[in-house]
């Protein structure tokens, strides 16, 4: 674990930032955090272990990439969470936390999705649980993402559309916190990543901390050291921090945070409009949906619009305590735009066989463009499969000269 | 700790505390509306300034959140809104936390607190900042003589409690009912038990959350409350008037008239109490 906080605090970042209505709920989950995943009351990590390795399929590997190695003249291992059931990292949070809502005694289940994966998971854990579930999720997103939003109603959950604002994550979320507020006394609100206030970016951490546990320790038996550094993508942050926990503390190992630069990093104050959701790279600092953390806003505090080719990572804000890394400097915050990711994709797809999450190209797109700077051992997060996005990347690569990319035009009229 | 102004509106024991978006839907037509507020009988008005993700709203003051934005309303157009306003009753401004923390060159909220003593304000109520994160704009409140206002819900209970009233000055903002903010066709039952609660703090306590009628005004008050807060009410009046393209002055008109009918509820369920009050 790289930091446990109790106070909620991540050097200047982090805290609770909440309406009232919901305090006692969060002092309620803090106590729960405490008692049942730091020191496993009634064997309540005991039960999620086990849950992760029955339901969930973990361990995931960690596989060398022989064709990338190649490539970039470097030994280049993928953490294969895209295997884990549903196909992303999400299920290792939305199981923990829909778990401990169990444990405390809660009846109801809310969650918020941008690209659906949070959703998908938190429907998948909440169906295997036994408990009633209702996603919130911005009308453009259920837009952009149709399968999940089926694997959501497929598993029982209902999807409440939201249509105020753009309709991505950001509105996503503050409509579930309303809900959460109205229904309090017997609902669990699972955060789909290490944001909102104390105690969710410390736990969702700590549940998505697995995935470097096991990465560290794969590391140590394939090279018998650790990798010089490891890649993942940051939208709001769990993936990227659930990559790096166990790392933090192995200071030869780079670590690195790729944001989506979108289309531009400049910003359209104007508009209120930022063309990326680059928030460590290029956001300052404000308090937004419980914590205070970096943020695209514009000079008076508004929150801006972001943008992202992928709606996994398209959100104004990040998790406190990865900006307080950033900001400490043992985390590297870069960026790639939507159109190296997209490449990324088309080039993963092909040269590995897997096809990664819009998200996760990223993290591909930097090691492309940045490969010979990283050391002789990468290790990359492969944070979930991009079946979810194929009627994007469709749509997407039609509008770009993309040369290793197949010919669209015959997705679009036949074969 | 505290102003005066807002000790003075509470005095009565019945006061009526009105909200509007400031600028909503445009600027000059929300300094009418605000000016007919304290012609209907307002003591107190909360004044909102829109921030663009209003967790603790409900649809109605999210779209009013939404106009006003569009219509260009910004920190240092919300001071000259209220250097605009010809009212003498004290102004409380009701913001989310990040708008105040960003104000001014300077990190934190001083600046913004400042600004707003410097045009008159007299007050915050600051939906997404429980009491733990609240001292910094607190030192700043105490500094320049303004009030920091404290919602308490249904769910506040036992050290919270203790925690808000060590910090709360003006009047302490009693939440009707769990959930977000919006006009209800009754008054909660949740009211009676949070009035309980915070009997023994001496602090005006002014109910709010679902309010629409004189009734409902009369009612709260009878039950114990020093003031009514409503604001969905108000609000949807000028939605209401906005959509369909009415005049200003006609909407005008329906807000003193509205503002009336609440505040003579409140004045209602005041007297109801009165025999109480002598007796003790």
């Amino acid at each position: 674990m790289s930091e446990t906080t109790f106070d909620g605090k991540f050097g200047d970042y982090g805290g609770q930032y909440v309406p009232e209505a919901l305090m006692p709920a969060i002092e309620e989950l803090n106590d729960a955090y405490q008692r049942y995943v730091l020191e496993n009351e009634d064997g309540f990590m005991d039960e999620f272990r086990r849950r992760l390795r029955d339901f969930g399929g973990r361990p995931t590997p960690t596989q060398h990439a022989e064709r990338l190695s190649e490539r970039y003249g470097c030994e280049v291992y993928l953490k294969r969470e895209d295997l884990l059931h549903g196909g992303a990292h999400k299920l290792n949070n939305a199981l923990g936390q829909v778990l401990l809502a169990k444990y405390m005694g809660k009846e109801r289940i809310v969650a918020e999705t941008g690209a659906g994966q949070h959703g998908t998971a938190t429907a998948m854990a909440a169906a295997h649980l036994d408990m009633p579930c209702e996603v919130y999720m911005g009308e453009r997103d259920i837009n952009r993402q149709r399968p999940n939003v089926f694997r959501m109603r497929l598993n029982g959950s209902e999807v409440n559309p939201v249509t105020v604002g753009r309709g991505t994550l950001k509105e996503a979320i503050s409509e579930t916190m309303r809900d959460w507020a109205t229904n309090v006394e017997n609902t669990h609100y699972v955060i789909g990543s290490v944001v909102g206030p104390h105690p969710f970016p410390a736990m969702v951490r700590d549940f998505q901390s697995v995935i470097s546990e096991e990465a560290r320790a794969q590391m140590r038996e394939k090279t018998d050291g650790l990798p010089d550094a490891v890649l993942a993508c940051a939208g709001g942050g769990s993936n990227t921090m659930g990559a790096f926990a166990e790392f933090v503390d192995d200071e030869g190992v780079g670590l690195y945070a790729v944001e989506a630069g979108g289309s531009s990093l400049d910003v359209d104050e104007e508009a209120g409009v930022a063309p990326n959701s680059a928030s460590l790279s290029t956001g300052s600092e404000g308090v937004l949906h419980g914590a205070r953390t970096k943020l695209l806003q514009d000079g008076d505090g508004q929150i801006m619009e972001s943008h992202s080719v992928s709606s996994g990572l398209d959100y104004a804000g990040v998790g406190p305590e990865l900006a307080h890394l950033v900001d400490e400097g043992r985390v590297t915050a870069v960026n790639v735009d939507d159109d190296a990711a997209l490449t990324a994709f088309h080039r993963l797809s092909q040269l590995e066989g897997v096809i990664p999450a819009l998200e996760t190209a990223h993290a591909f797109a930097y090691l492309e463009e940045h490969a010979d700077e990283l050391g002789e051992t990468v290790l990359v997060n492969v944070s979930g499969r991009g079946d979810k996005d194929l009627e994007s990347v469709i749509e997407e690569t039609s509008k770009r000269d993309i040369d290793i990319a197949p010919d669209m035009d015959a997705f679009a009229g036949g074969f | 700790m505290g102003n005066p102004a807002l000790d003075a509106a509470f005095e009565g024991g019945a006061a009526f505390v009105p909200y509007l978006a400031a600028g909503d839907p445009d600027f000059d037509s929300s300094v009418e509306y605000v000016e007919a507020l304290e012609r209907g009988g307002a003591d107190v008005i909360e004044l909102g300034l829109p921030f663009s993700e209003p967790i603790a709203e409900g649809p109605t003051i999210q779209n009013a959140v939404v106009r006003s934005l569009e219509g260009g309303m910004t920190p240092d157009r919300f001071f000259e809104f209220v250097e605009a306003l010809d009212v003498d009753v004290p102004l409380v401004c009701m913001t989310y936390y990040n708008l105040i923390y960003r104000y001014g060159a300077e990190e934190g909220p001083r600046p913004f607190v400042e600004k707003a003593a410097e045009v008159g304000l007299s007050g915050f109520v600051v939906p997404d900042l429980p009491a733990e994160e609240a001292d910094p704009l607190r030192e700043a409140c105490d500094e320049f003589g303004l009030d920091l206002v404290f919602i308490v819900a249904p769910t506040t209970t036992g050290d919270r409690l203790d925690r808000i009233m060590d910090r709360v000055s003006g009047y302490v903002y009693v939440q009707a009912r769990l959930g977000v903010t919006g006009a209800q066709d009754d008054v909660s039952g949740q009211t009676a038990s949070s009035l309980d609660r915070l009997s023994e703090y001496d602090v005006p306590k002014a109910v709010g959350f679902g309010i629409k009628t004189g009734d409902h005004a009369e009612r709260i008050v009878a039950g114990g409350a020093d003031g009514i807060i409503v604001g969905s009410a108000l609000v949807d009046i000028v939605a209401e008037g906005h959509e369909n393209g009415d005049d200003v002055g006609a909407v005008a008109s329906r807000l003193e008239e509205k503002a009336r009918e609440l505040k003579q509820g409140a004045e209602r369920g005041f007297a109801q109490r009165a025999p109480e009050a002598e007796r003790t």
